[in-house]
């Protein structure tokens, strides 16, 4: 298919190959400076507690120190609100998660940081570091700390009621509504009601590299920063308003990045080493240990969910309501947000109410996770559609189709849907063999939900130059966790007419590129991708001027075809033009700077076989296709790479992760042995089926694929679970005790 | 005042010497002193595999060895599995089903699964994903892993 | 970590000399706990001591008096080792269990001991198979039944300036079998929620003896000698074995945490006991 393209929907291998084979490739931790100096942050042992007193004086006098630092050694500034990407946050708050300020709020918060010659001894060093507690007590989920006389995390924190700020103080920083129709006149037209409580432990996003970061405050005043982020610029303006810097003065280079999921957005370290070097004078790194990657960093909510479906005897929902109270951590700022938006984002109801809750816990301050807050959501919403289903005697495929979103259904929240791929992914569940096959054995069921995410665009840019050989320089700012550079640089190939091969990408930094957003949203492909593709077409533009000065003409008469250029029976390969750009006028760039609207959301289903052990609870997955609508498969190797990484996350999430914190706020399982995410041995092979209904704004109809396909999972295997052994599953994990539990419990 | 010791190993392939603090591990001993970070430090305490290197004949990950364990060993990274510029048929084979993303826990995979593919020229689904898992990926789900693996045996073999 | 001296002897002489002058240090095999209770800072030492360049720890001999297994040596080499997977097949499957691949490239069962941690794998199936612990020390060697070497978590029969050298097991009786199951939520790298060692002697379709060992169920690997004891003499059924089953679960005082609840745990004695018994019964059965 999409035979109209030459280079999109190929499958090249990537550019990068070669360096992350061998070894070769660069990654944050990987960099090397003269006179290198090494990091490592002390960090709370309470949940939450008063800092009384801070004495670093042993520390700074250990052999091999070089400088110690606490939250006293952030310039003096005024508080105040900053938006750094992700909506307005107190100063304060931004800089309190870095290095704690009067109080820690959960444990492994930042209290203090050492530079020494090696991290031996910045470790030793920081246990001399005395710091006084005065511990309180600790709240750790949601309902706990929305109750009366819950302990409070932020003494000035007043509670933002449905859009208006309040004087209420509490733990819960917003509470907002959606509304569509009137839901209880909806409710009235149901024949069956089902309502169902569900809860959500906390998850990380478990990328296997540590957050790292290195840092140069050179002796010019430029503040250099080295590190693996999803988005260099963030990294930028966080680290200068941070420092107090004008963002000129702070340039980042994004090293290889190892995983992120959308867990290296937020800035834990790099201020913290600038300030080390500022006062050691020497380059500093720091790697954060495995356990404080989990303690301290990610994770996504724990949340709690009530979902409420009518619907008539025939399957057509007529109304639904939520409420969603999603656990910030430590800081406001939960994805309750976004969960919100998708809880019933694939259906087309009349009558909706959503109501979300942002609650303070002394948990780490949670960040994005893959389509953040929406598999939450679609856990319970996709657990109440099979209950109704099953109730309704209606196949759960069925019943998704003749409520499912379409163009011009609107959202609770606000929007009206483009062109989008709701009925199609379903359709293509539906017909699947995987979905027709027998499924015979005892124990075993079969499962099915969908699961939607809404993409952003936001900036890029990209740069293309004119190489003499035929080739191109393609410089971007999207650092490439996934294969973007190649999913980009295709873009790019296709408009030129050129092979992938001949298009060489770069991730360069902050001060070689234009403003470019974070690598996350599903958008790196998308909005990348579209810069690409814009940059190519100004080069494109260009080169018929040079083929027009060559032959003596005008540049509109100069026509372009997969990579040739002609006009009145003379042509030119875009190689033979480039050997001549100096003849013609010298060197060729193009460039692109784009701020794109018309993103399309993605839809994304999940059909899955499982087997429950009778006796030890334990769930295997037997088999397990995950559809996606990906509007364009740029490169459907890496497209069906997302969806097998989605699909496995929302595995582990549904089935063994969880943060199994103890009554004082601590995480007990705080290693890879004990937070347990799959393992090769515990999968099948992940099938997938790509849908393709094209964003009809991208010009090659890109979606973006990175998010929408851990949405459904856990829901799925919720209901193959009741299939298979006859439990309905309403909190996660779904681990063989909770199985067992469950099962003992049947009635 | 502490002694570093002075060690003496072959990695890949050359003789080598380096002097190092009784408490470094393996792992920051190829990475630190001898700039051979290709192998990855992913949680340090021997669950993710990213650090897995060969010692003698098998495959250990290096973050729960000493630098000190080195002496007189013989050690494999991710650095010495390609033969000079031409990539092992595991490397060739990872680049053609893209059975990497982010690529960090590659290095890992690439020499576990050379040491299986060494000692077991042909297995089976089951056991490259035993064998595997003491390897975390967070990215791929490991489907292409596997197949890249299983390609690559059926492709030797041939 | 704190700064530590390392130094790796090449005889046991020389092992118990350096142990004896650093009442501190700390012992070395695979390293895959120590290294890891280190880092953590569970575990402090001036002197870390490895033990894998002594012949007597890694020796590895299998004869008319059993098998002999060097403290250190690394599971690979037991589940490699064929003579041992025809005799002792139990035995490779719990090598084979412990960590993943690259753990067992330096891991020992002779450690998994040392360790005692309450959910050793290695444990349960050393107490069923009768393994017999020869310790060196100051005032020269004793030995002591597997059973009884761990006394609590992390704690050991191990006096100042002992080491674990072997671990001996007696040869395979005829008509007998062995069987270690476990159970953990992934398939692999995972410690055991709970686990059943258990090894039977058959005479004539009657069980002659029998062993029964459990895992993480109590402050240490515990010897359910009773669940044992009931089948000797008992026909070969089900009713037999699942009666077995439940008293080694009444043997059991598991804790909840964040592997399993302690009424998880109970249940899972019954369930892997009675497993592991089918298995090993099989093995007996297979056996001549």
């Amino acid at each position: 298919m999409s035979s109209q393209f030459q280079v999109v929907g190929t499958r090249p291998v990537r550019h990068d190959g070669a360096d992350k084979v061998t070894g070769r490739a660069l990654y944050g931790a990987d960099i090397q400076l003269a006179g290198l100096i090494h990091g490592f942050v002390l960090r709370s042992p309470h949940a939450h507690a008063r800092i009384k007193r801070i004495d670093t004086s042993k520390a700074e006098a250990f052999p091999g120190v070089k400088a110690v630092i606490t939250a006293a050694d952030f310039p003096v500034t005024p508080d105040r609100i900053v938006d750094l990407g992700e909506g307005d946050t107190p100063l304060s708050y931004v800089r309190g998660n870095m290095l704690a300020s009067g109080k820690v709020l959960y444990k492994g918060h930042a209290v203090a940081a050492v530079a020494a010659t090696n991290v031996h001894i910045a470790e030793e060093a920081a246990s001399l570091i005395e710091v006084e507690y005065e511990p309180l007590p600790c709240v750790l989920t949601a309902p706990d700390a929305m109750k009366d006389g819950a302990p409070i995390l932020h003494d000035d924190l007043r509670m933002k009621e449905l859009g208006e700020a309040t004087d209420k103080p509490g733990n819960v920083a917003e509470h907002f509504r959606h509304v569509k129709g009137a839901v209880e006149d909806g409710f009235q037209l149901a024949d069956k009601i089902i309502e169902r409580e569900f809860s959500t432990a906390t998850v990380h996003q478990g990328y296997i590299e540590p957050h790292n970061a290195t840092a140069l405050w050179n002796n010019d005043g430029r503040v250099l920063v080295w590190c693996s982020t999803q988005g260099s610029f963030v990294v930028r303006d966080v680290t200068a308003c941070v420092l107090d810097l004008p963002v000129s003065q702070v340039k980042v280079t994004p090293m290889e990045i190892g995983g992120g999921f959308g867990g290296k957005i937020p800035v834990y370290l790099e201020p913290v080493a600038a300030l080390l070097s500022k006062k050691s004078g020497r380059p500093v790194k720091i790697v954060m240990p495995r356990q404080a990657v989990l303690e301290a960093t990610g994770p996504t909510p724990g949340s709690s969910i009530k979902v409420k479906i009518g619907a008539t005897k025939d399957g057509r929902f007529t109304a639904a309501q939520a409420t969603l109270a999603y656990e910030a951590g430590a800081y406001p700022g939960s994805m309750v947000g976004p969960g919100a938006m998708c809880v019933f984002a694939a259906y087309d109801i009349d009558h909706i109410t959503i109501d979300g809750y942002d609650v303070c816990v002394n948990k780490p301050s949670t960040a994005a996770y893959r389509a953040p807050g929406a598999s939450n959501a679609a856990f319970a919403t996709e657990s109440v559609v099979d209950e109704l289903a099953e109730t309704l005697g209606i196949d759960p495929i069925e019943l998704r189709l003749r409520n499912a979103a379409k163009e011009g259904t609107r959202r609770a929240d606000g929007p009206k849907y483009r062109k989008i791929g709701c009925v199609e992914v379903l359709e293509a569940m539906k017909n699947h063999p995987h979905y027709k096959a027998p499924l015979e054995g005892p124990n075993r069921g079969r499962g099915v939900a969908v699961g939607f995410w809404f993409n952003v665009g936001l900036p890029s840019s990209v740069n293309i130059a004119v190489n003499a050989d035929g080739t191109v320089n393609l410089v971007e700012g999207s650092t490439d966790i996934g294969g973007t550079r190649t999913s980009i640089a295709m873009q790019a190939a296709e408009v030129l007419g050129l092979p992938a091969e001949s298009v060489l990408p770069s991730v360069v930094d902050t001060d070689s590129i234009g403003f470019t957003a974070v690598t996350g949203g599903s958008r790196t492909t998308f909005a990348t991708g579209w810069a690409a593709h814009d940059a190519a077409q100004d080069v494109v533009r260009q080169i018929k001027e040079r083929a027009a000065a060559l032959w003596e003409t005008t540049a509109d008469k100069v026509k372009h075809s997969r990579g040739v250029y002609s006009c009145n029976g003379k042509s030119a390969t875009f190689a033979e033009l480039a050997a001549k750009l100096g003849e013609t006028g010298g060197p060729v760039v193009g460039r692109a700077a784009i701020n794109p609207r018309g993103v399309g959301g993605s839809f994304s289903g999940v059909i899955t076989d499982v087997e429950v052990d009778p006796d030890t609870g334990k769930t295997t997955i037997l088999r397990f296709t995950s559809f996606q609508d990906a509007g364009r498969a740029i490169h459907p190797s890496y497209v069906e790479g997302q969806m097998q990484g989605g699909s496995v996350q929302g595995i582990g999430w549904a089935l063994n992760e969880e943060y199994y914190m103890s009554a004082d706020g601590v995480m007990q399982n705080s290693s890879l042995l004990d937070y347990r995410m799959p393992t090769s041995l515990d999968l099948p092979m992940i099938d997938t089926h790509i849908v393709e209904v094209p964003n009809p704004a991208h010009p090659f109809g890109v979606r973006g694929v990175g998010e929408a396909n851990i949405v459904p999972p856990p829901a799925a295997i919720a209901n193959a679970i009741y299939r298979a052994a006859g439990v309905r599953m309403r909190r996660l994990p779904m681990n063989p005790p909770a199985v067992m539990e469950a099962v003992w419990r049947k009635p | 005042m502490h002694k570093k010791v002075h060690v003496q190993a072959t990695i890949n392939n050359e003789p080598v010497e380096f002097l190092c603090e009784p408490r470094q591990s393996l792992l920051e001993c190829l990475r630190d002193i001898l700039g051979l970070t290709g192998t990855k430090e992913g949680c340090n305490d021997g669950n993710c595999g990213a650090c897995t290197v060969v010692l003698d004949d098998r495959i250990v990950t290096s973050c729960l060895v000493l630098g000190v364990e080195a002496q007189g060993r013989k050690i494999t990274t991710i650095e010495g599995i390609a033969e000079g510029h031409k990539l092992h048929p595991l490397q060739q084979a990872f680049l053609e089903n893209a059975a990497l993303q982010c690529g960090v826990c590659t290095p890992g995979f690439l020499v576990a699964a050379k040491a299986l593919l060494d000692a077991e020229p042909n297995p089976s689904e089951e056991r490259i994903r035993l064998w595997l898992a003491n390897n975390l990926c967070r990215c791929t789900g490991y489907d292409k892993i596997v197949r890249a693996v299983k390609q690559c045996a059926t492709e030797v073999n041939a | 970590m704190k700064w530590f001296d390392y130094s790796a002897p090449s005889s046991l002489s020389e092992a118990l000399k350096l142990l004896r002058e650093n009442s501190q240090a700390l012992l070395l095999a695979g390293g895959t706990d120590l290294l890891v209770q280190m880092r953590a800072g569970r575990k402090q030492t001036d002197l870390v001591i490895d033990i894998k360049n002594i012949a007597e720890l890694n020796q590895l001999v299998l004869d008319a008096s059993g098998l002999r297994l060097g403290a250190a040596v690394p599971c690979y080499r037991i589940y490699n080792h064929r003579d041992i997977a025809r005799g002792y097949p139990a035995l490779s499957d719990v090598a084979s269990l412990i960590g993943g691949t690259q753990i067992q490239g330096r891991a020992s069962i002779g450690g998994n001991l040392c360790n005692a941690a309450p959910s050793a794998d290695a444990v349960p199936l050393l107490i069923a198979l009768g393994a017999i612990c020869r310790i060196a020390g100051p005032s020269g060697e004793r030995t002591v039944p597997v059973e009884e070497f761990c006394t609590a978590p992390g704690k050991t029969v191990l006096k100042q300036g002992e080491l674990l050298v072997s671990l001996h097991l007696p040869p395979p009786k005829p008509h007998s079998g062995a069987a270690y199951l476990r159970f953990i939520p992934r398939n692999e790298m995972d410690i055991a929620v709970a686990g059943a060692g258990v090894s039977v002697e058959l005479n004539n379709g009657n069980f002659q003896s029998v062993r029964i060992a459990l895992g993480a169920v109590a402050p240490t690997p515990l010897y359910a000698k009773q669940a044992g004891d009931s089948l000797a003499g008992k026909p070969v059924n089900d009713a037999c074995i699942q009666t077995a089953a439940e008293l080694a679960k009444a043997a059991a005082s598991p804790i909840t945490d964040m592997r399993g609840t302690a009424e998880y745990r109970r249940h899972l004695c019954a369930v892997l006991t009675a497993r592991a018994l089918k298995q090993a019964i099989q093995r007996a059965q297979e056996a001549k």
